[in-house]
This record gives structure tokens, sequence and C-alpha cells, in this order.
């Protein structure tokens, strides 16, 4: 009696040894595999960390996309196996009035709802509203701002003068020319890539990447004096929080004087 | 021609389900075909009725995401049609890895691999194990776990949308069952085997054996995959009543005393198939 269940007891923890190792090596390799996150995925996308829960890996809206923009990443290309996403440089987003690609999805990784508004008691598609990235204009090998006149990526922007407008600035330079100077705003940039496909320069001087992972926060206790009714944002927030960086650590006189020999 | 046909019919029908299948999935994504599109994990039929695979469905719900009704809807039906039909007909009749599988198996036969290679014993409840744990990970890690590994996703998808790295599981998996362990990956490891094996408990297609016609040749133990669902050859009729079935047919193909046929599910005996 005492020997069977020795037995046993000994059998079920080498099963359990047994799937423990096993799951140890599984998960390593799955964590692994979707950590990365420079991946610019299809419209309508949500977070990536809920896109990456609910996307099946059907291929649906890769085969929609007209200008064959999406891929499934395959093994080797060291992405999350399977799932969409787009290379601007390549193929960019051709922002389709229809937006083909985000009905097909089946388990609404992609979702309809983001993309859609409301006119005249009407729901209709608006690919404008879609935050697949943002555009970052490397500002030291765009050749615009070398003073060189280049609007390539301007006059590509689908949301032209609004996504990416020109900024008038004199040329320090020669002091008598002006450099046109593209800006991007985020407000709205849909991440499309037509400016990073257009651009002229051999490595792309205007890049998209994930908004996660391009634009930063204020944090809640800076608040637009110049705006109606900005402060309103504060209500319901607990306490004016003080952001705490490294340098903000000592007081300001200290953090002033230090170093100094006042000998 | 007709010995031809009774000895191979269901290899054909399946290797042309299994072609046919691949071929569609293919032209939708290259030529944009309506018959068939997306994959098999999730799809659509004449661009109407959605088909989903119920396992991936189960395992996005562990991560605790709620899905959209459409897969749900394509899961079901996926899921009612392999509980009629016979779970593990998907196996044998859809999965590309099955050809990969039989070939490794038939070259083991061919080379008499199986009396000479050192024997490994593995238990075929693996698979089950990797189920279980599929969905713990899945919770755990936030994204369905065997979808991320699954060499059937990798070399379907590599089929219809480019292949990538994906050639190198679908080739470790052939070693695999050629020289370490006889039908290794999807006799013994497979979740998504072990799912259908469970869905297609309780089908209504069914392999039965009339024990009178058997001479003990057991060149259907010899050929069948899951050979274990065979153990009542030569000892009694009954059907074949484990869901690891994989309804392939080659038992009934290479049987020459027609002691193995197809037919409905045996109702009335389905009491004393449970004894001895």
């Amino acid at each position: 009696m005492d020997k069977n269940r020795r037995a046993f007891l000994v059998s079920m923890a080498q099963n359990v040894a047994i799937a423990a190792t096993g799951a140890i090596v599984w998960s390593a390799f799955v964590d692994e595999a979707k950590a990365s996150q420079l991946l610019l995925r299809p419209p309508g996308a949500r977070k990536e960390d809920e896109f990456i829960k609910l996307c099946i890996k059907c291929g649906l809206c890769v085969e929609a996309c007209p200008y064959d923009t999406l891929m499934l990443a395959k093994p080797g290309d060291y992405k999350p196996l399977g799932t969409p996403y787009y290379i601007p440089r390549d193929i960019p987003c051709y922002m389709c009035e229809d937006i083909p690609c985000v009905p097909p999805c089946p388990t609404g990784a992609l979702d309809i709802e983001s993309v859609t508004r409301e006119e005249g008691g009407k729901k209709v598609f608006d690919i404008t509203m879609m935050r697949m990235g943002v555009a970052i204009v490397d500002i030291k090998d765009c050749i615009a701002y070398w003073g060189i006149q280049c609007d390539a990526c301007y006059r590509a922007c689908p949301l032209l003068d609004k996504a990416i407008y020109m900024e008038l600035r004199r040329n320090e330079r020669t002091g008598k020319h002006a450099k046109l100077l593209p800006v991007v705003d985020p407000d709205y940039c849909t991440g499309c890539g037509l400016c990073e496909h257009a651009c002229v320069t051999e490595i792309a001087a205007i890049k998209v990447f994930p908004r996660d992972v391009a634009l930063g926060k204020v944090g809640e206790h800076y608040v637009k004096g110049w705006q109606k009714k900005d402060e309103e944002r504060l209500k319901g927030s607990k306490g004016i929080g003080t952001t705490v960086t490294p340098r903000s650590k000592k007081s300001a006189v200290e953090s002033l004087n230090e170093g100094i020999d006042f000998e | 021609m007709s010995k031809l046909w009774d000895k191979y019919r269901f290899l054909l029908a399946r290797r042309l389900v299994q072609l046919s299948v691949l071929v569609l999935y293919f032209g939708a994504n290259a030529w944009g075909w309506k018959i068939l599109q997306g994959n098999l994990s999730s799809s659509l039929l004449f661009q109407k009725i959605p088909l989903a695979d119920p396992y991936a469905l189960l395992q996005i719900f562990a991560t605790g995401a709620i899905a959209a009704a459409d897969v749900i809807i394509g899961a079901v039906i996926v899921a009612i049609f392999y509980a009629l039909v016979g779970g593990r007909a998907f196996c044998s009749y859809v999965c590309p890895i099955n050809m990969v599988t039989d070939l490794a198996n038939y070259l083991r036969r061919k080379w008499n691999l199986d009396k000479f290679e050192k024997k490994w014993w593995a238990s075929r409840n693996i698979r089950y194990w990797v189920l279980g744990l599929s969905f713990i990970l899945s919770f755990l890690l936030g994204t369905a776990a065997f979808e991320m590994v699954s060499p059937i996703s990798m070399m379907h998808r590599g089929i219809v949308f480019g292949m990538g790295f994906g050639w190198a599981a679908i080739v470790a998996i052939f070693l695999f069952d050629l020289f370490v362990l006889k039908n290794g990956w999807c006799g013994h490891i497979c979740p998504l085997g072990g799912f259908y094996s469970i869905i297609g408990r309780y089908n209504l297609f069914r392999v039965h054996h009339n024990q009178p016609n058997c001479t003990l040749c057991m060149k259907c133990k010899e050929v069948c995959p899951e050979k274990e669902v065979l153990y009542m050859i030569g000892k009694k009729s009954q059907m074949v009543d484990m869901g690891e079935c994989t309804l392939c047919g080659r038992c009934v193909e290479v049987c020459d005393d027609d002691a193995l046929y197809f037919s409905i599910r045996d109702f009335a005996k389905k009491g004393d198939s449970h004894e001895s």
C-alpha cells in the first residue's frame, strides 16, 4: 500500500516536472516572440497587448488590402508570429476611404468603431481617425533642414497642411534665404507612411513609429492657461502630482551649487 | 484498376481534400478568389459563412479577451461539424502536417526503421497535457500560446502567405517522426489533435470491426497512426469507440478480409463497447 502510494506520488511528480519544463521553454519562446514593439499594425488595431490577445492570425486583413501593404509575420521575421504588420518604406498604407482591411477581421482585433464616426445620424468610415503610428522627422538628415528645397513628404501626405505643414525659417547661414521645414502634427498624423515612402534620402529622414514608442506625455499638472477651461482636466485628479526626475530629487539651490568650490 | 480504388480510395480522397483546401486558400490570397478566404485559423466561405478554429478561439478566451461575434459563430460551426462527422477527420483530411507525418510513416515502413530503431516510449496522453498547458500559458502570457508556436499554422500560413523560416519547423517534425518517435507529433504531442479527439468522442461516423472475418494479419495495426484505438482487432466485433481515431480509413483499405468498414455509429452496441 505504502509502496503504491510512493510510486503514484513519484510518477505524478515526474509528470508535473516534465510539464513544467516544457511550459518554461514554451513560455520563454512565446514571450520572446511577442516582445517586438517597433511594429506598425493595420488600421483600427487595438492597443498592442489587446491586439496580440485577439488576433487569430487568419490574414483576412492582408487579403483585403488592395495594395499588398499588409504582411503576416513569418518565422525569421522576428515579429509576433502570424500577426499582420506593414513596412511603410516598402509599401505604405494608402488610406482607402472604404477601409477594406478592417471589417473582415473576425475577432475584433481591428476595431471598426475606432475608424467610424457619425454623420447626420449615419455611421461612416473615416480613415483619418486611425492612429497606426506617427511620423518623426530626423532634422539632421532631412535635406530641407540643410536649406535644400524638398517637400516630397509634404506633397505625399494625404492630410497635407494638417499632418505635415511647412514651417518657414530664415536661413542663418546664407542670411538671405529661407528654409521650408516639414513639421509633423501628431494630432492629425495617421501613421500611413506615405511620407516615409516618398522621402528622397537613402534612408528615410522621416519615419513612422508606433505612437506609444514615439510620443511623450506631459502629466496632469501642466495646464494650458491660454486654452479655455483647460483647468477642468484637473477635476477628479488625486491632487497635483509632481514629476520626479533624477534632477528634481535635490532642491534647486542644492542642485545649482553642486560641485562648486566656494573657497 | 478497381483494386487500386479499393486499396487507396480514402487516401486519394484525403489528399484531394487536403490539396484542394490549400489551393483554395492560396488562390484567395494570390489571385483574389472568393471561395475560401483566410486560413485554417479563421476563414470566410463564399464571403458569407465564417469558419474558425475553435481551439484557437478558446486560447483567445483564456487570455481574457472577448472576441467578436463573427469568430465565435465560425468556431461553433466548425465544432459542430467535427462533433458530428468525426473530430479527428480534421487531422487526416485537412491538416497539412498530415502529409508530412504520413510521408515519415511511409518511409518508416519502407526502410524497416521500426525494427532497428532504439525504442523510445512516450505516452499518447502528452497531447492532453500540452492542451491544458496551452490554456494556462495563454492566460499567463496574454496571447494564444499554441498559435505562437504551432507548426500546423506555420506550414499552412507558409503555403498561403509565404513560408519564411517555417520550413525548418516542418523538417523538424518530419525528422522527429521518422527517426525519433513513431507518430511522434500527431500521435503524441499535437494539442489540436487532442482537442479534436475530445470533440469527436461521440461522432456519428465510425470504423467497425467484424471479428469473424479477421485473419489476424495485423495490416491494419501496422498502418494505423493511432493503433491503440484498434484494441478490439481479432477479439470481438465492435466499432472503434475512441476519439483518437482520425477516420483516415487506411485500416479499411489495407484489410484484405473485409473485417473493417465505415458506417454510422452503432448506437445499439454502445453499452458493451466499454467492456473488456
